[in-house]
């Protein structure tokens, strides 16, 4: 088959599926954010690659300051949460001045947080040059681990990973296990007789627009693990995560993993085979073909009107 | 025919602004600008083409398509696949390697013209397919979407893909379509020269002649019983649905006609312009024609079109001094649109144009009254 021998094919097999898996943390942790956002509100935040991008200066930031003083090998944690705590303040404050006006025309939301995000990148541009800048990565993301000879895995990979597990955990804790995502659910079900029995739905909105936006960061801080940053590095996930969400099912956690990672997957391991662009013009082609037939994605049994 | 022709002219306001257009288009401008200029005004008259087809689908269907620029850049393809085969003849492109075929196919090794473009060696079929790919794609789009209800943002972020997916696929296949330089060097159209200055003029007058006929059959739609249709279905779908009407077929038809609306226009751009490239395919494309329906009124056929023509104005203006502050301006003018002006520059002037009116009503009214209070005394 394309002129490898079954064992070599067996190594790409698993090289590019590793290589997948770092796709698909970054998508799966757009993605969350955005399902959050449009399970609960219904609201299309074409801005949430910004968002990504603004974790993801704030860590290359986070990294200049740390070369300075001589922290590289731990600033990476606190870089984390800067990202998610910056992202989460813009998006509090975007929910306040903007998204709340537009709830009640959903279309009209999509294209005023497009016109966000052309804001976004200027100032990105603006502030830190056009070209991609990089974080200075701690010593311990370096480099990679071999299992066997034949077999290559980045650790940096590897980390992004376990980011994207444990922050997918915290999240599913968050929404089905706490006070707080209890609140989330109760508005998201029924918006009247949750605010009949004492819920701020304004406040829970306002929270869960935020929330959606700081996961976005953590996403912008994982993506400098294994990739430079640009300013108009958000918009070129941004269908990606749109992609995974629909596919997925909005409202479903579980199918939002599964979509997440399976477009990952098959993105990377056909770019392997084909060229980088045929990879993705046939993974995006079968999920919208999908879609065609199944359009309420894969894990949600309610009808898309 | 008194209401044929008030159907395509929208009564006698409609008729009226549409008879200003076109003398701003037909006699302003051209005698206003130089060639240079003129020429520049075509290529946004070929945008507002597909503001009209987005005022039709988006404003009365309230069916937001994040992928005109799909229609818009397949019909311009088309003309631009016909003029490249007309503009490499085996004698003007005999140094290649294999003479007769686009250069661009030459520098990537291909060797034989590639089956789907044997067609566009005729200009008859080369114009029925600008009409008929679109229009067939949209069909197959909208069937597959409509049939199973799939509308609102759905509908937007899936169109967006495939906007994604063919913009893409246009980059990625060099050899068959030019990749990202698109299709350039286009000469002659059946011999006669595009690229002279009298060859502009004459393609702007075709270009604004057609825009008007297209407004005119919009025009129609809207105001036929069709129409009437669309916005009911905009705001109630499910009570139109119940009423017997089967929603989906009235949606896939007003979404093919927006689609090959757009494509006449990517034609015409193709035309006026000299080349075509994935640059007018994609998503960023797609969504600034929207912002420029936007911009001037969704519901405004004739709005639509000033606002295309002011957006873009804006855009070459600013990107040439400051282009810096264009992005800042123009993602600030969209949000200010949708925030406060959802009906763009058409909403802003029927306001005041009502204020105006509510005025003369208020003087009628005081005269009364003060007759009434006079009386009184």
């Amino acid at each position: 088959m394309f002129g490898y021998t079954m064992d070599e094919i067996g190594n790409i097999v698993v090289m590019q599926g590793f290589s997948g898996l770092s796709l698909f943390s970054v998508l799966l942790l757009m993605a969350l954010g955005l399902a959050i956002i449009f399970g609960q509100m219904g609201v299309i935040n074409m801005a949430h690659g910004e968002f990504m991008a603004v974790g993801a200066y704030t860590t290359v930031l986070m990294s200049k300051l740390a070369v300075k003083y001589d922290l590289v090998h731990t600033y990476f944690v606190f870089a984390i949460i800067a990202a998610f705590i910056f992202a989460f303040v813009i998006g509090y404050l975007i929910e306040f001045l903007m998204i709340r006006h537009l709830y009640h025309r959903p279309l009209d939301t999509l294209l005023a947080t497009w016109g966000l995000s052309l804001v976004m990148q200027q100032i990105f541009r603006s502030t830190f040059g056009a070209k991609e800048v990089s974080a200075e990565l701690p010593e311990w993301l370096l480099g990679s681990f071999q299992p066997t000879p034949d077999i290559d895995i980045p650790i940096n990979g590897v980390f992004v990973m376990g980011l994207a597990i444990i922050v997918t955990a915290s999240v599913y804790l968050y929404i089905y296990r706490s006070r707080g995502g209890l609140r989330i659910r109760a508005t998201m079900q029924n918006r009247t007789m949750a605010s009949a029995v004492g819920i701020n739905t304004k406040k829970v909105d306002r929270m869960t627009f935020a929330l959606g936006c700081g996961i976005a960061g953590v996403a912008g801080a994982s993506f400098t693990t294994i990739a430079s940053t640009g300013p108009t590095t958000g918009s070129l996930y941004i269908v990606d995560s749109f992609m995974v969400v629909v596919f997925g099912g909005a409202t479903s956690l579980i199918g939002t993993i599964a979509s997440a990672f399976s477009i990952a997957q098959a993105q990377s391991i056909l770019q392997f085979f084909m060229s980088s662009s045929m990879g993705k013009v046939s993974t995006l082609l079968v999920i919208v073909m999908i879609l065609m037939m199944r359009p309420e994605g894969l894990f949600a049994s309610k009808l898309r009107k | 025919m008194k209401a044929l022709s008030e159907k395509l002219l929208g009564g006698k306001q409609g008729a009226i602004a549409l008879a200003i257009l076109a003398m701003v288009l037909f006699v302003i401008f051209p005698l206003w600008l130089d060639s240079f200029r003129l020429s520049m005004l075509g290529k946004y008259v070929t945008y507002a083409f597909v503001s009209v087809s987005l005022v039709l689908l988006w404003g009365n269907g309230g069916i937001l398509s994040l992928g005109q620029g799909i229609f818009f850049g397949l019909g311009g393809y088309c003309m631009a696949m016909f003029l490249k085969l007309e503009a490499s003849d085996p004698v003007s492109t005999k140094i290649q390697t294999t003479p007769g075929i686009p250069d661009f196919m030459d520098w990537n090794q291909i060797t034989a013209l590639p089956w789907f473009w044997e067609p566009f060696k005729s200009l008859p079929l080369t114009l029925i397919l600008i009409l008929l790919i679109p229009t067939l794609l949209a069909f197959i789009i909208g069937f597959a979407m409509f049939k199973r209800r799939v509308g609102g943002v759905y509908f937007s972020i899936i169109t967006q893909a495939i906007a994604l997916i063919l913009s893409i696929l246009i980059v990625g296949q060099q050899g068959y379509t030019g990749g990202v330089n698109g299709i350039t060097d286009l000469k002659t159209l059946l011999g006669w020269d595009i690229r002279t200055e009298t060859a502009k003029y004459v393609l702007y007058y075709v270009n604004v002649c057609l825009l008007i006929l297209s407004i005119m059959l919009a025009r129609y739609i809207i105001t036929s019983k069709f129409g009437m249709l669309l916005l009911a279905m905009r705001d109630k779908e499910e009570r139109v649905r119940f009423s017997g009407y089967d929603v989906s077929d009235y949606k896939i038809f007003v979404f093919c006609v927006a689609a090959m609306i757009s494509a006449i226009g990517g034609a015409m751009f193709t035309l006026q312009v000299g080349f075509m490239s994935p640059s007018f395919v994609g998503i960023v494309p797609s969504i600034e024609m929207v912002i420029c329906a936007a911009v001037g009124g969704r519901m405004s056929l004739i709005g639509a079109v000033y606002g295309t023509l002011l957006v873009n104005f804006g855009k070459t203006m600013f990107s040439e001094t400051y282009p810096e502050l264009w992005l800042f301006l123009m993602g600030g003018l969209f949000i200010a649109v949708v925030m406060f002006f959802p009906d763009g520059l058409a909403g802003v002037y029927d306001k005041y144009s009502k204020n105006f009116k509510l005025g003369e009503l208020l003087a009628k009214f005081n005269k009364n009254t003060v007759k009434r209070i006079g009386d009184m005394l």
